[in-house]
């Protein structure tokens, strides 16, 4: 099960959120979007000239720059998907 | 008066349920953030008067943006009677945390579900009896947006308000500690209450995302759908604009003139010329501000907003702004002000002031005014919306200098994380709503502002009595003349120069002042405009008009949101500066080139 960052995923993959080491104010505003440690996530796609990202999370679509993405650390694979 | 406010995360319906319950205006637009101050508004409900509050929305009781500050303030000074929990239904398997967050500050509480209609498309079901009783607090599903469910709701809440008010909780951050017991708490509920489908079928969102989300087509067909849409407006109000224009006169010579005949010359006049000659060319444009905010609801109800954001900001990041700061500027091409209280999300009061000193180059709707006349005067009909495409990339270019060069006084380093709802569409009570909020808006400035304005520019330009109206021994020639210096180098003449300082005031008055000013209305007025001046001249005044400050209620506003008088100066002094050095360097260059 290798973990890296949420920056690291390619369009279409999936992956588990392991830990978020995020400020206290990024983590609270991350938390209530749903980032929570065990949730799944889907990369959807990432804009070009290194803009932002689009991940689903649960039933919510979010962007987040991949400096913020960075700071999630997930899983792939592990549950096969 | 018992007092309900409406609780929850952004972009979830509150504004939405408020406009049903009270009949009222709230601005409502698919954009977590359209709400940023509070807004009341009082009902009859089971025989007795309450207040209806609405609130900016908030994902955490921790939050400390301005807009946030805004609910923790309120809930701070007032207990709530009843506090209405908005839920959006589709995403409550995270927004229930706050509704948890709510529930340990002890309120009294009726809990909404809203957007059923989405839920229900997307597959997604939830045990509502259950829920309840496992939360023990009163739970209905309901959809703010097209009313089911809601006569149920309002009886439950008619019946909780006859419940004692509960004291709440002294210290709110104290009560917040137990986040983890939030965490197993929600899980227990969520996974006996709730079911999701494992893909979501919202492929409408994902199909259209994909074209306008495109990684090189995205920009493409942002701005061509841009330019279609200026185009349309241009093409639907211009002529919807000079008819009405054209009655106004017509209603002049058939009605007022004989009516007012008997009256001194000097009253006619005033009355003629200055105030009806103003106000009916400035009402004149009434259709087009209807047709463009009706746009402009659809664009702010589509959902289209954050996707604009998703595009940008790799651009805006190296501005010192990111995507929401784009997307004001978008909200800017209707009015600056609310654009600029739309900041109030931003946490970094940086990158807060940076964006609030960009945003009064977005061309609003009051330039557009502006704009199409003078452009339908002086251009071809095929040319003419080309122009006016012309101005509003300008506005755009204008925004990114200004944020290049400040950039680096108002460092930040602001985390960028949005959410992307689905593409909605507004219902027909919305888009009306939303034009009859406008138009109303449009004739609070009119009487306020307008009238006043053309008045004194009819009194500059025909006293002293004994001089010729308009000519240079007036008032107004003479501080038009005082003025030439500066201007002639740009090519605004002494007429022009009085119009745009009435236009400090607010853009309407700058055609009601060239009405005034040449005393004629309508088609007499554009042709007398399209005389008078060549197009560089009147391309390098619409440049001036677009880059100085936009008016007097957007200056109050920089202030008052920023309470920096030394910032708001700022922002005065270089938009003037931008506005003499831009029209000066279009003026000279095009002349130099022998335009
Ligand atoms: N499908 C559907 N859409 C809804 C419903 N209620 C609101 N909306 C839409 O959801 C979006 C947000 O509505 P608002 O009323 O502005 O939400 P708000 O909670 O006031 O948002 P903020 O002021 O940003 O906190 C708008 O596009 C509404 O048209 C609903 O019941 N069903
Ligand atoms: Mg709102």
């Amino acid at each position: 099960m290798p973990s890296t960052t949420l920056a690291a995923l390619h369009p279409g993959e999936t992956a588990t959120i392991v830990s978020i080491h995020a400020e206290e104010a990024l983590h609270q505003r991350l938390l209530a979007l749903g980032f929570r440690s065990g949730k799944h996530i889907e990369m959807i796609r990432k804009a070009s000239f290194s803009g932002p990202l689009q991940v689903r999370i649960g039933t919510t679509d979010v962007m987040l720059r991949r400096s913020e993405a960075a700071k999630i650390m997930v899983c792939q694979g592990a549950s096969g998907t | 008066m018992k007092r309900v406010a409406l609780l929850g995360m952004p972009n979830t319906g509150k504004s939405t349920l408020f406009n049903r319950m009270t009949g009222g205006a709230a601005r409502v637009g698919n954009w977590p953030g359209i709400t940023v101050e509070l807004l009341s508004g009082k009902i009859l409900l089971g025989g007795d008067m309450v207040e209806i509050i609405d609130l900016p929305g908030i994902y955490d009781l921790h939050g400390f943006s301005d807009d946030e500050q805004v609910v923790r303030h309120f809930l701070h000074d007032n207990v709530p009677d009843l506090a209405l929990v908005i839920l959006n239904t589709t995403q409550i398997e995270r927004q229930m945390s706050l509704l948890l967050q709510l529930k340990q500050l002890d309120m009294n509480i009726v809990v909404l579900l809203n957007m059923s209609d989405e839920a229900k498309k997307f597959g997604i079901s939830v045990n509502v009896a259950k829920m309840s009783a496992l939360l023990e607090m009163p739970i209905f599903l309901i959809s703010a947006k097209y009313g089911r469910g809601y006569p149920e709701a309002l009886q439950a809440i008619t019946k909780a308000l006859r419940y004692p008010t509960p004291g709440m909780a002294e210290q709110l951050r104290s009560q917040l500690e137990q986040d983890q017991h939030i965490e197993t708490e929600m899980a227990r509920v969520l996974k006996h209450t709730v079911q999701v489908p494992v893909r979501l079928s919202d492929n409408l969102t994902e199909k259209l995302d994909r074209v306008m989300l495109h990684p090189w087509l995205g920009l493409p067909i942002f701005f061509a759908v841009m330019y279609l849409v200026f185009q349309g407006i241009f093409m639907f109000g211009q002529p919807l604009q000079t008819g009405i224009a054209g009655l106004f006169t017509w209603l002049r010579e058939t009605a007022l003139v004989p009516a007012l005949g008997g009256l001194p010359q000097v009253l006619q006049g005033l009355l003629l010329d200055g105030i009806y000659n103003g106000v009916a060319t400035v009402a004149a444009f009434i259709p087009i501000i209807i047709l463009f905010f009706l746009f402009m609801a659809m664009v702010e109800d589509s959902g289209y907003l954050s996707r604009a954001a998703f595009l940008m900001d790799a651009l805006m990041a190296r501005l010192g702004l990111d995507g929401r700061g784009f997307v004001m500027l978008l909200m800017g091409f209707g009015c600056n002000v609310p654009a600029l209280m739309g900041t109030r999300v931003m946490r970094s009061r940086a990158m807060r002031l940076l964006t609030m000193l960009v945003i009064p180059f977005s061309l609003c709707s009051a330039r557009l005014q502006v704009f199409i006349f003078f452009t339908a005067a002086l251009f071809s009909p095929k040319a003419a919306p080309i122009v006016v495409f012309s101005l509003y990339l300008f506005s755009f270019v204008a925004a990114i200098l200004t944020a290049l060069i400040f950039k680096h006084q108002f460092k930040n380093n602001e985390p960028f994380v949005l959410e992307l709802p689905p593409y909605r569409f507004p219902t027909l009570r919305q888009m009306v709503l939303r034009g009859w909020l406008e138009v109303r808006h449009f004739l609070r400035r009119a009487t306020k502002f307008i009238v006043a304005g053309v008045i004194l520019v009819w009194l500059l330009t025909h006293l002293p009595l004994s001089a010729a109206p308009a000519s240079a021994d007036t008032l107004a020639g003479m501080i038009g003349g005082f003025f030439q210096p500066v201007f002639a180098p740009v090519g605004i003449n002494e007429q022009l120069t009085i119009a745009l300082i009435f236009g400090f005031i607010a853009k309407e008055i700058v055609i009601g002042a060239l009405a005034v000013i040449y005393g004629l209305s309508g088609d007499a007025l554009s042709g007398a405009i399209g005389q008078q001046l060549d197009w560089v001249q009147a391309y390098s005044f619409m440049l001036f008009t677009l880059l100085y400050t936009p008016c007097l209620a957007t200056v109050a506003t920089l202030q008052s949101e920023s309470k920096l008088l030394k910032f708001t100066a700022l922002s005065l002094a270089w938009s003037l500066a931008l506005a003499w050095l831009v029209s000066f360097a279009f003026y000279q260059g095009a002349r130099a080139l022998g335009y």
